[in-house]
Parts: structure tokens; sequence; C-alpha cells
């Protein structure tokens, strides 16, 4: 085990923790004011009901010893075996380390789809559709990718979670919004309740980002600083991107088209973050903020009601960084892999195959979830209870006493 | 008596609230209201999507005042409030048939 390595994880982890808050944050000023604790207790209920899940079965099922490419043994379950011992995955770090780490992307992740129910759930149909998720979407998804599962064999790239977080929760989120229907419209429309408080979560997510993307090299060092720089210079690339094109369409830029672009560019980036040279991750950061703003607008034209657009950012940013890597995976940066543009094409098709096999599987899965979910406790609050909002109905509180 | 129902600007409101107080009179509500007249509303855009707001913030005043009182108040308030522009505000006159004060029975005028 090595001390430097160790206390760079250990700090990634703690900035990967910080992004379920930031995301609370995030989500909560895009409601109506009526929903504004109810969107933070998605997040915050993750960070409880996720993270107990993942320490006792979640984990092993995602890390496990493989059992046939698709989902992980029981040889981890309830912490087994993880005291005292290396990582298995990175020899360096101690085992604690690297299960702690992968929790707060399971968190994280499971916390991203809140943005496609939101303002209409019952609350513990979310909980239960959550735990479920995890079990039987987000772990294998986390094995096949990074737990010695058949896309990793086939030799797909996904430095930090392209398809296991992004693609993931957007093809969930789609999934949700289909399986909900569109929110109830109220008086002045949804209009974002407090957008300061938006723009500071998206801050924060771009903090929590670079322990997310440089930690998951697994090691300080040369790559762990290669991912650093793609994911800063991605971002402010996406913000550049998703400006340039709002400003020309609808005649200004706003707040939440630069944090949306930035978001854009971090999602876009962190497929690639580590295989990657400096300037291509700014082509597929300016590429992700523009690819994003028409995703979002596309679900005008679809008709189906994603609240906090995590189709369009997290789902198509994820896709777009996925093929991206194909195209721009240069063995300089990291010899697990070259592109497309350095004379492997068939890095492409690859990428391409776990695409599709991700959108494939997590939402037909995500699907079968909501159905089961809908059938037992129900998925959707009575029309009376979203009219007066989800903090009084759900949690009897409001967010503002004004 | 008259009661005197004036819509304004939001901004309008700190002169309305000093021009009634310098005419004498000795009380008004206010109420923060939404609407909409020929102004309509405004447009704002979230992520690419145009939302059209069509109610805006006004202030509504209300005071009750002696029959000839009215006219002098609806110029002062005019005065202060006139922009030219689309949005500046109506006024609503109407009868009072009496009034009391609480405090002591009085009636009528006596009350204002």
């Amino acid at each position: 085990m090595d001390a430097s390595d160790t206390a760079f994880i250990i700090i990634s982890a703690c900035m990967v923790m910080l992004m379920t808050p930031a995301l609370a944050m995030f989500y909560g000023g895009l409601v109506r004011s009526r929903n504004v604790l109810s969107t933070h207790m998605h997040s915050y209920a993750c960070l409880g009901v996720i993270s107990v899940l993942w320490a006792i079965l979640g984990y092993t099922l995602a890390f496990g010893g493989d059992v046939g490419g698709i989902i992980g043994n029981l040889d981890h379950f309830l912490m087994k075996g993880v005291e005292g011992v290396p990582a298995p995955a990175a020899e360096k770090l101690p085992h604690t380390v690297f299960v702690a780490f992968q929790c707060m992307f399971a968190v994280l992740t499971v916390s991203l789809i809140s943005g496609a129910y939101a303002e209409r759930i019952r609350f513990s149909a979310m909980l239960l559709f959550s735990c479920l998720w995890l079990l039987f979407a987000y772990a294998p998804m986390a094995h096949w990718v990074w737990g010695g599962g058949w896309m990793q064999n086939m030799g797909a790239l996904d430095f930090a979670g392209g398809a296991v977080v992004h693609m993931a929760s957007g093809a969930a989120a789609l999934a949700c919004a289909q399986a909900l229907g569109p929110r109830m419209a109220t008086g002045q429309g949804f209009i974002p309740n407090n957008l300061p408080l938006t723009l500071i979560g998206g801050g924060m997510l771009w903090f929590g980002w670079f322990g997310f993307n440089a930690g998951s090299a697994l090691a300080s060092g040369a790559l762990a600083g290669q991912a650093l720089l793609n994911t800063h210079l991605a971002s402010a690339c996406g913000i550049l991107g998703w400006m340039l094109v709002e400003w020309k369409r609808t005649g200004k830029p706003t707040t939440l088209g630069v944090v949306s672009g930035a978001l854009a560019g971090l999602v876009a980036i962190t497929p690639a973050a580590g295989f990657v040279a400096t300037l291509p991750a700014m082509f597929i950061g300016f590429v992700g903020g523009m690819v994003c703003y028409g995703a979002v607008l596309m679900k005008n034209k679809l008709g189906y009601d994603d609240a906090l657009d995590v189709v369009g950012i997290h789902g198509i940013g994820g896709t777009w960084g996925a093929l991206a890597t194909g195209v721009f995976a240069t063995a300089v940066i990291n010899e697990a892999g070259s592109g497309l543009l350095y004379g492997n094409p068939r890095q492409l098709f690859v990428q391409f195959v776990s695409v599709v096999g991700t959108w494939v599987f997590v939402y037909v899965m995500s699907r079968i979830l909501l159905k089961v979910v809908d059938g037992l406790i129900g998925l959707r609050v009575p029309s009376e209870a979203e009219f007066t909002g989800l903090d009084l109905s759900e949690h009897n509180e409001r967010g503002y006493a004004i | 008596m008259k009661k005197v129902e004036i819509i304004i600007r939001p901004a309008s409101f700190e002169r309305v609230k000093d021009t009634l107080a310098n005419l004498g009179i000795h009380g008004m509500n206010y109420t923060e209201i939404r609407g909409f007249g020929r102004q309509r509303g405004h447009t704002e855009v979230y992520r690419g999507t145009t939302m059209h707001v069509d109610t805006l913030p006004k202030v509504k005043v209300e005071v009750v005042v002696h029959d000839e009182a009215v006219e002098k108040v609806l110029d002062a308030v005019i005065a202060v409030t006139r922009s030219g522009q689309v949005g500046d505000g109506k006024i609503f006159i109407t009868d009072v048939i009496d009034a009391v004060r609480i405090r002591t029975g009085d009636r009528g005028n006596d009350a204002l």
C-alpha cells in the first residue's frame, strides 16, 4: 500500500461525497418552491440508504469476484474481507478506501436520477426504486465496466463513469420520466425557485468532479494530473459551447445556461479524462456544451417531462463522451487504449457497443423496476398532494416560511 | 365618502405613499398583487425554453376619503406615477356607504 496514493484517494472520496449535497442544491434551486425540500431530500436520502446498502450488498455485487462477466459474487457481503488488506482493483490502496471511494459514486449516480422524477414521486416509492436500482442496474453496470465484467473484457474505455454514472442515470431518468408522466402545471409554470442555489451547487459539483475524475486514476501521479487538467478545461469549454449557441438562439446568455454548460463539459469528459490529451479534452467539452443544449430542447419535441434534464445532460453528454473516447484516446496518455485518430478504429466500435449495451440494459431494467414499485406502493402522489407540493404533502415542512 | 383603489408599479409605491401623507390622508392600506392589463407579462428563458410569465407584480393602494378630496388625490397620485408607458396602472373610485371607527364608534366622515 502506498501512503501518497492512499491520501490522495481519501481526499478524492471526500470531494466526491460533497457532490451529492451539491447536486441537492443544484436540483433544489431548479424546482418550484413547493418542492425545494423534497428535491434536497432525494439526494440526502440516497446518502443514507444507498451508502448502507452499498456496504451490505452493493459493493460485493459490483466488485466481488466475477461470475460469468455479469455480476460480482458475495465474497464481500456485509463488508467481509475488506479490512486491513489492499484493494484487489488497486493494490496500492487499502480495500476500505476503495470501497468508500466507490460508495460515493454509487450514491451520486442514484441521486442524479432524481432530476427526472422530481416534483411528483411518492417518497417511499423513490426509496424503494433507488434501492432496487442500485442492486439491479448500478451494481451490474459497475461490474461490467470496472469489476471485470464483459464491457471491460471487450476493451471498453470508461475512465470515471461515462457509462456507469452518466449514461446509466440518463437512461434511468428517461424511464422515470416516461413511467411517471409529466408534472402538473400550476400558475406561473415551471420557473426555478432559486437560481443562486443552483449556481452554488453547480460550482461545488465542478470542485467535486476533480476528485471524481482525477481520483479515478486510483493513484496520485501524472495520470491523475492529466485527468485534473482535462476535467477543468472541458468544463470551461462546456460553458463556452453552451453560451455560444444560447446567445445566438435566444438573444441572451443565461446563468443557468453557463452552469449547465459547465456540467455538460464535465459529463462529456468523464469517460475520457484519463485517456485523451489536453486539446481533445477541450474539444470534447466544447461540443458537449453544444450537444447538451440541443438535447435538452429535444424533450419538448419528444414529449417526456424530464424535469431537470438528466437525459439531456447526463445521458446525451455521457454518450458523446464515451464515443469521443473511442476517437481521441491515445496510448501516449494512457497505455490502456488508443482510439480512431491514433490508428485503432476498432475502439470506436467497442465504445459504440458499450453505449448501446448501457442504454438498453439500464432503460429496460429501470422500466421493470418502476413497474414493480408502481404495483407495490404507487409511483406518483395524488394530484391534490402534487398541487400542494411534496414538501408539505410528503414531509410536513416548508422550505421558505415567508 | 369614496374609496380610491390605486393600482401602480411597485417602484412607484414609496412616492404614492408620501404624496398621500402630504395631502393629510390619515390612513391607507396596500397589498402586493399580481395581474395583467395591456402591459401583459414578459418572457423568461430557462435552458433554451421560453416561458411566458403572463402576470406582473403590482401594488394596490386603498384609501377612503371625503368626496371633495377625491380630485385632489387623483391629481397628486397621477403626478407621481405617470411615465407615459404601458403599465403605469389604473385607479378605480367607488362609493362607500358608511364607516366606523372601532375605538370610539364614530360614523361616516368622522371615522376617517
